[in-house]
C-alpha cells in the first residue's frame, strides 16, 4: 500500500508548481535598481602572450562605465583550488595561479581578458569590439600525451612541465600488484577514452554583484550549488571580504550537474566591480560562452589491466590514466581523478590488490572538474569494460564472472582505502535478471536480425561512494574544506516548521523530500514544513549539494536538529502533563504519557514554547529552534546492476537503445517518484555520454563542438521507456535515515552498460571489435564494422 | 545584435524596392538569419520581412500540374498542404528541425541560404524545380552553385518554387547527431521520362545530382538497380560527425532506402 505522506511516499514535487508555471526565481530574474551589465571579452586564441590591451577608444563609447583588465586584479588573489593532491613522491601538486582576468598570457579559448561594464549589455558588447588586444600566438597543446613530452609547449611558463601531479594509489601496493600480474593465469587489457563533456545545465550561469556603501556589505547573487562555499572561497581567497560582510544568494538553480559547484572568475568580477563602481553589476552567460567557460567534465585516457587466476578469480587491477585538468585548476579538479576515482577501483569485487596511477595534465583547454558522478563514472567505465572483455576472452558468461567475484560480506574493507558498510550485489543481480527478461533476449535478437539490425546485450555492475566524508579524513586526503552539512529547524508558535539547510537544490526536489522526513518523525502533515536554502544570510554554514550527498548528509543534519527539537518538546510536554519526561511518547503529532490516556497536541507544545506562561522556565529556555551539524563517519555506498539492449543498424552504424533496466540499491528511499526521476535523468545523461556528447578540440585548441550545431545532446526520443527498480535497498548503517544517495547512479552506471551492449551487438555480427570509444557515434560504429 | 531598421511590406513590389536600399536584407522565418544577428556575425541596415506578402505564401497546383509553393511558405504549411499532391516533399518538410523551426522557417529562406546540409535543396534539385524570383525563373540545375552559393543576385527575392510533381518520390535523411540537419540526405524522384537523384549534406560542393544512380534507376526503378554503385569519398565533407568515406557510404545507403520507400 503506497503511503500518502512521510518517508516512502511519492509526494508530488511542490516546487514544480512554480517551475512549471514560470514563477521560479532564478538568478537572471533578479534585477537591481541601477544595475550595469558586464560583457567579457574572451580569448579566441588558445595560447598566447598578451602584448598590448588598448581600451582607450572603447572606454569613450556611449554608456561605458569601466573596463577592467588583468591589471586591476594584481592586488587580489587568484581563483583558489580547494583540494591539494600529494603525488607518488610526497610532493605537493603544481598549482599555477588562476587569475580572475588573463594576466600576461591567455591559456585557453574562452579565457576572459577584459570585462566591459556599461549601462546596457549591447553598449558593453559594442565597446568590447572597440578594444584592441594584441596577442602573440604561441603553439597550443591539447593532447595530454603530447603535453607530457619534453618539447611540448608549456601551458604555464613558471612550472617545470605540464604535469600537475603523478599520483599512485595504493603506492605501497605497487610491488605486490606487479607480482600478482606476473603470476596471473590470464591478463586482460583495455585502452579507453572517457570523453570530455560540457555540462549544459538548462540555466546558464549568472552573477549579479551588489554593494551597499552605507553598511560596506557586498552581496553576490549567483547560480551556485553551494553558496557558502563560494562565500568562503571568494571572500577569503580572492577578494579579501570577510564572511560577515559578504552574502551569497543562489535562488532557484536550473540544473548544475557539478559545473555550478565551482567558484568562477565572473562571480569575483561582478562582486569586485559592484564595490568599485558602487553599482550593481550583472553578467548572464550566453550559451556560446557557457561552452568555453563552464568547467568541462571527464576527459581521461586510461589503460586498465585485469589479472585473473586459473579459476577466473580477479587477483589484481592496474590502471594508468592521463587526466586532463585544462589550463587551470578549477575548484575541486585535482580530487576527481584521484580520491573520487582511485577509491572506486575495487568496484563490486573482492579483487585483493589494486594500483591506480593518475597523471594530471595541463593543456590549453577549458578547465575540467566534477561532472555528475565525478571520477566514479570514469572508474566504473574502465572496470566494467575490462571485465566484459575478460569474460569474452575467457569464454565465460559475463554475469557469472561478475557474480563469482562479487563482494558478498559486509562490512568489507577494500584494498583502496574505503570500507563498504552494506550492500547485496547478488540480490541486485537477481532483481536485474528477473526484470530484464534475459530469457527473451535470443528471440528479440532474432527479430532485430530480421530487420537488418544487430542486437546486443550489455551488463554492468557498479558501486559509488557518495556523501564523501568524514571531514578529518578528507582533510588528510588534501581537501581544504570540511564535508559536513547543517540544518536549523525553527518551529513556530502555531506548530509549523521552517528548516534552513546548508544543502541546496538545483532541481532535486529538496523542498518536497526534506519535509517528508520531518513529517514522519513528528507525525504531522508535510505541508506544515517549509525548506529554506540557498542564502548565506539565513542558513547555517553548509557545504551544498553535489556528490549525491544531500539526503545522506544534509538530511542527517536535519534529522539531528529535529531530534533535538523533539527532545526539548518532550520536556515541555512533560511539564504540561505533569509527567516524567521519560514517559513521554510522540506519535501522530501528539505527545502522550505512556500507559495513560493523557496527551497534548504538537501545536499546544509549540505554543507553550513561545507563550511560556505555563512553562518550566527555570529548567529550559523558551522557544523551539535547534541547529545541528552532521559529519558522517563514512561515505555511503549505493550500488547497482544495469542491463541495456541496443540495436545497431548494419548499414549506417546507428545505435538505438532498445531496452534499459536497472536495479539500484539506494538504501532507504524517502520519495520513490523523485528517485525514479533522478535515475531517469542520470541514465539519459550517461546515454548521452555513451552515444553522442563530445567536447572535441582541434590541435590549435579551438573547441570544435562549441554549440548545439555540433555538440549533440540526448533528447527524449533517443531513449526508451526505462524499467527502474530500487526496492532492494540495504540501509546505510551509519546515518540516521539509512539512506545512500541516488543523484549520480544513472550517469555512473549507464555508459559502460551501453558500450558493453554495442560491443556485444557487433561481435554477434561477426565483427572482431572489442571496443568502440565514446561517443559511440554512427560514424565510429560504421568504421569499427569496416575492421 | 546590432541595431537595424525593420520593414514589413505587404506587396512584392514594395519588398523589392525596400531591398534595393543600402545594406537591406530579406528576412524570411529568421531561423538562420536571426541567430547570426544575435552572434553579431551580420550587420544589415534594414531587414525586409517577406512574411506579409500574400502572393508569396501558400501551396497550390498550377495548370500544367506542377506544385507551386510561395517563397515565404513555412515548412509546416508545406508539410500539411503538399501531403496529398506531393507526399515526398511534404515528408521532407515535416522532418526539418523541430515544430518551432517548421512554423517559422520558409522554403525561400532555405533555398536562398543553401546550407550544404539543408533538406530543401535536395528536393529542388531532385525534381528539377524552377526557382521563381521577382526578376526571372531559374532552373534548379543552374541555381545551386556550391556551399551557401546560389544564382541569386543581390536583393533578388525567391517568390515561388515550382516543383514538377513526380510519379513517386522519397527523401531519406540520415541526421547529423547534434544539429539534426542532414549528415546525408537523398531525394529520389521518378518521372515518366526518367529518375532524378539529388544528394545533400555530403559534398563539399553542396547539393549534387548522382548521375550514375539516375541512369541506373531510369533503366529499372528498383533497389537492385543500385547494386554496386557508389560515389567516391573524394570531395565529400569530413568533420567531427563523419569522414568523407562514411558520407560516401551513406549516400548509397540513403539512396537505396529512398528508392525502397518510394517504390
Ligand atoms: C534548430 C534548427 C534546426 C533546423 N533543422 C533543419 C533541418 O533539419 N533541415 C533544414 O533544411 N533546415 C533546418 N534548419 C534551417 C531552417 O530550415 C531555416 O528555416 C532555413 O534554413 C532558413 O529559412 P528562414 O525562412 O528561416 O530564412 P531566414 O533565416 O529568414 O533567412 C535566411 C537567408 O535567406 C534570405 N532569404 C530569406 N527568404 C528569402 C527569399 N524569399 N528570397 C531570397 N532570400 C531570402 C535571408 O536574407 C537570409 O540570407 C534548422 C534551423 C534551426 C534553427
Amino acid at each position: 500500500m503506497p503511503k500518502d505522506g512521510g518517508i516512502g511516499a511519492s509526494s508530488k514535487r511542490r516546487e514544480d508548481v512554480r517551475f512549471l508555471t514560470g514563477a521560479g526565481n532564478y538568478t537572471d530574474d533578479i534585477n537591481l535598481r541601477g544595475q550595469a551589465y558586464v560583457h567579457f571579452l574572451r580569448s579566441d586564441i588558445a595560447h598566447g602572450t598578451i602584448t598590448n590591451i588598448d581600451t582607450a577608444a572603447a572606454s569613450a563609447m556611449p554608456g561605458v562605465v569601466r573596463i577592467f583588465t588583468g591589471a586591476d586584479f594584481q592586488a587580489v588573489g587568484g581563483l583558489p583550488c580547494g583540494w591539494q593532491i600529494t603525488d607518488r613522491f610526497g610532493e605537493a601538486m603544481k598549482e599555477p595561479r588562476h587569475p580572475v582576468l588573463a594576466d600576461g598570457k591567455v591559456r585557453h579559448v574562452g579565457e576572459p581578458i577584459c570585462a566591459v561594464v556599461a549601462d546596457t549589455l549591447e553598449q558593453a558588447r559594442d565597446a568590447a569590439e572597440a578594444i584592441v588586444v594584441d596577442i602573440d600566438e604561441l603553439p597550443a597543446v591539447v593532447d595530454m600525451a603530447k603535453a607530457l613530452t619534453a618539447d611540448s609547449p608549456k601551458v604555464h611558463d613558471d612550472l617545470s612541465d605540464n604535469m600537475c601531479y603523478d599520483w599512485g594509489f595504493v603506492e605501497e601496493n605497487k610491488e605486490a600488484v606487479e607480482e600478482a600480474f606476473r603470476n596471473a593465469a590470464h591478463v586482460t587489457t583495455c585502452e579507453l577514452t572517457n570523453n570530455r563533456l560540457v555540462a549544459n545545465p538548462m540555466e546558464p550561469r549568472v552573477a549579479l554583484g551588489d554593494y551597499d556603501r552605507s553598511s560596506d556589505n557586498s552581496t553576490l547573487y549567483t547560480t551556485s550549488q553551494n553558496p557558502h562555499v563560494i562565500r568562503l572561497l571568494m571572500g577569503a581567497f580572492v577578494l579579501g571580504i570577510p564572511e560577515h560582510k559578504l552574502r551569497v544568494v543562489a535562488p532557484d538553480v536550473g540544473g548544475g550537474f557539478g559545473t555550478k559547484i565551482f567558484h568562477y572568475a565572473e562571480e569575483a568580477l561582478c562582486t569586485f566591480a559592484a564595490k568599485a563602481l558602487n553599482r550593481p553589476v550583472k553578467w548572464t552567460s550566453t550559451r556560446s560562452e557557457a561552452f568555453v567557460s563552464d568547467a568541462h567534465g571527464r576527459d581521461h585516457v586510461t589503460t586498465i589491466e585485469l589479472a585473473l587466476d586459473a579459476d577466473n578469480n580477479f587477483t589484481a587491477v592496474r590502471t594508468s590514466t592521463l587526466a586532463n585538468m585544462g589550463a587551470y585548476l578549477s575548484t575541486f579538479a585535482p580530487s576527481v581523478p584521484t580520491w573520487l576515482h582511485g577509491t572506486l577501483m575495487a568496484g563490486n569485487y573482492k579483487t585483493p590488490l589494486v594500483y591506480v596511477n593518475v597523471r594530471a595534465v595541463f593543456t590549453n583547454t577549458v578547465p575540467v572538474d566534477a561532472y555528475r558522478g565525478a571520477g566514479r563514472p570514469e572508474a566504473t567505465f574502465q572496470l566494467e569494460r575490462v571485465i566484459d572483455k575478460a569474460a569474452r576472452e575467457l569464454g565465460v558468461d559475463p554475469i557469472a564472472l561478475r557474480r563469482q567475484n562479487f563482494v558478498s560480506e559486509f562490512p568489507y574493507q577494500t584494498p583502496v582505502a574505503v570500507a563498504y558498510d552494506s550492500g547485496d550485489f547478488h540480490r541486485l543481480m537477481d532483481k536485474l535478471e528477473a526484470q530484464a527478461d534475459f530469457e527473451g533476449f535470443a528471440a528479440r535478437r532474432a527479430k532485430s536480425e530480421a530487420e537488418g539490425k544487430l542486437r546486443g546485450l550489455g551488463i554492468n555492475c557498479f558501486i559509488e561512494a557518495c556523501g564523501i566524508a568524514p571531514s578529518n579524513l578528507v582533510g588528510q586526503l588534501g581537501a581544504r574544506a570540511g564535508l559536513y552539512e547543517s540544518a536549523t529547524v525553527r518551529v513556530n508558535a502555531t506548530g509549523g516548521l521552517v528548516v534552513m539547510t546548508g544543502s541546496h537544490s538545483h532541481g532535486q526536489g529538496h523542498e518536497t523530500a526534506f519535509p517528508q522526513v520531518i513529517a514522519e518523525m513528528i507525525g504531522i502533515d508535510e505541508s506544515m514544513i517549509e525548506i529554506v536554502h540557498g542564502d548565506t544570510a539565513n542558513t547555517p554554514m553548509g557545504m551544498g549539494t553535489y556528490g549525491s550527498r544531500s539526503i545522506a548528509v544534509g538530511g542527517s543534519a536535519m534529522v539531528r536538529a529535529t531530534e533535538k527539537i523533539i527532545n526539548k518538546a518532550k520536556k515541555i510536554a512533560a511539564h504540561l502533563m505533569e509527567a516524567s519526561e521519560s514517559d513521554i511518547e510522540l506519535k501522530d503529532g501528539a505527545f502522550s504519557v505512556a500507559g495513560t490516556d493523557k496527551s497534548v497536541a504538537w501545536g499546544d507544545v509549540t505554543l507553550a514554547a513561545y507563550v511560556p506562561h505555563n512553562y518550566p522556565l527555570e529548567d529550559i529556555e523558551p522557544g523551539l529552534e535547534e541547529t545541528a551539524f552532521y559529519d558522517p563517519s563514512n561515505f555511503t555506498y549505493p550500488a547497482g546492476a544495469y542491463a541495456c539492449e541496443v540495436e545497431v543498424d548494419k548499414e549506417t552504424g546507428a545505435v538505438t537503445i532498445a531496452k534499459f533496466t536497472t536495479a539500484d540499491d539506494f538504501g532507504n528511499v524517502i520519495n520513490p517518484m523523485i528517485v525514479d526521476g533522478q535515475v531517469h535523468g542520470g541514465l539519459v545523461q550517461g546515454i548521452g555520454q555513451a552515444l553522442m556528447e563530445n567536447a572535441a578540440y582541434d590541435e590549435n585548441g579551438q573547441l570544435l563542438s562549441a554549440s548545439y550545431m555540433d555538440y549533440a545532446m540526448p533528447r527524449a526520443s533517443d531513449v526508451p521507456m526505462f524499467t527502474v527498480d530500487h526496492s532492494n535497498g540495504t540501509p546505510c548503517t551509519h546515518n540516521p535515515l539509512g539512506v545512500k544517495g541516488c543523484g549520480e547512479a544513472g550517469a555512473i552506471g549507464s555508459p559502460p552498460t551501453v558500450v558493453n551492449a554495442v560491443v556485444d551487438a557487433l561481435q554477434s555480427g561477426g565483427h572482431k571489435v572489442d571496443h568502440v570509444d565514446m561517443p559511440v557515434s554512427p560514424a565510429r560504429v560504421w568504421a569499427a564494422m569496416q575492421g | 545584435m546590432y541595431n537595424f531598421e525593420f520593414v514589413k511590406p505587404a506587396t512584392l513590389a514594395d519588398a523589392v524596392a525596400a531591398l534595393s536600399g543600402e545594406d537591406a536584407q530579406a528576412l524570411g522565418g529568421g531561423q538562420t538569419l536571426i541567430p547570426t544577428l544575435k552572434q553579431r556575425l551580420n550587420q544589415p541596415g534594414t531587414l525586409v520581412s517577406l512574411l506579409s506578402i500574400p502572393e508569396m505564401v501558400g501551396v497550390c497546383k498550377t495548370d500544367d500540374g506542377a506544385l507551386s509553393v510561395g517563397g515565404a511558405t513555412t515548412h509546416a504549411t508545406v508539410s500539411a498542404e503538399a501531403a496529398v499532391d506531393f507526399p515526398g516533399l511534404a515528408g521532407l518538410a515535416s522532418h526539418i528541425g523541430d515544430p518551432a523551426v517548421r512554423n517559422r522557417g520558409t522554403i525561400g529562406g532555405s533555398l536562398a541560404n543553401n546550407d550544404p546540409a539543408a533538406c530543401y535543396p535536395a528536393a529542388a534539385l531532385g525534381t528539377g524545380a524552377t526557382i521563381v524570383t521577382n526578376a526571372r525563373e531559374i532552373a534548379a540545375d543552374d541555381y545551386f552553385q556550391g556551399m551557401f552559393a546560389t544564382a541569386l543576385e543581390e536583393g533578388e527575392v525567391i517568390t515561388e518554387v515550382r516543383f514538377p510533381v513526380p510519379e513517386v518520390s522519397n527523401y531519406q535523411k540520415f541526421v547529423q547527431p547534434a544539429s539534426r540537419f542532414a549528415l546525408v540526405g537523398v531525394f529520389v524522384a521518378k518521372y515518366a521520362d526518367g529518375v532524378r537523384v539529388a544528394v545533400t549534406g555530403a559534398s563539399e560542393e553542396g547539393v549534387f545530382r548522382w548521375s550514375e544512380a539516375e541512369a541506373a534507376l531510369s533503366a529499372i526503378f528498383s533497389v537492385d538497380a543500385l547494386a554496386g554503385l557508389s560515389v567516391p569519398a573524394d570531395g565529400m565533407i569530413g568533420d567531427l560527425h563523419g569522414t568523407p568515406a562514411y558520407r560516401a557510404h551513406l549516400v548509397a545507403v540513403m539512396t537505396r532506402r529512398a528508392v525502397a520507400a518510394a517504390a
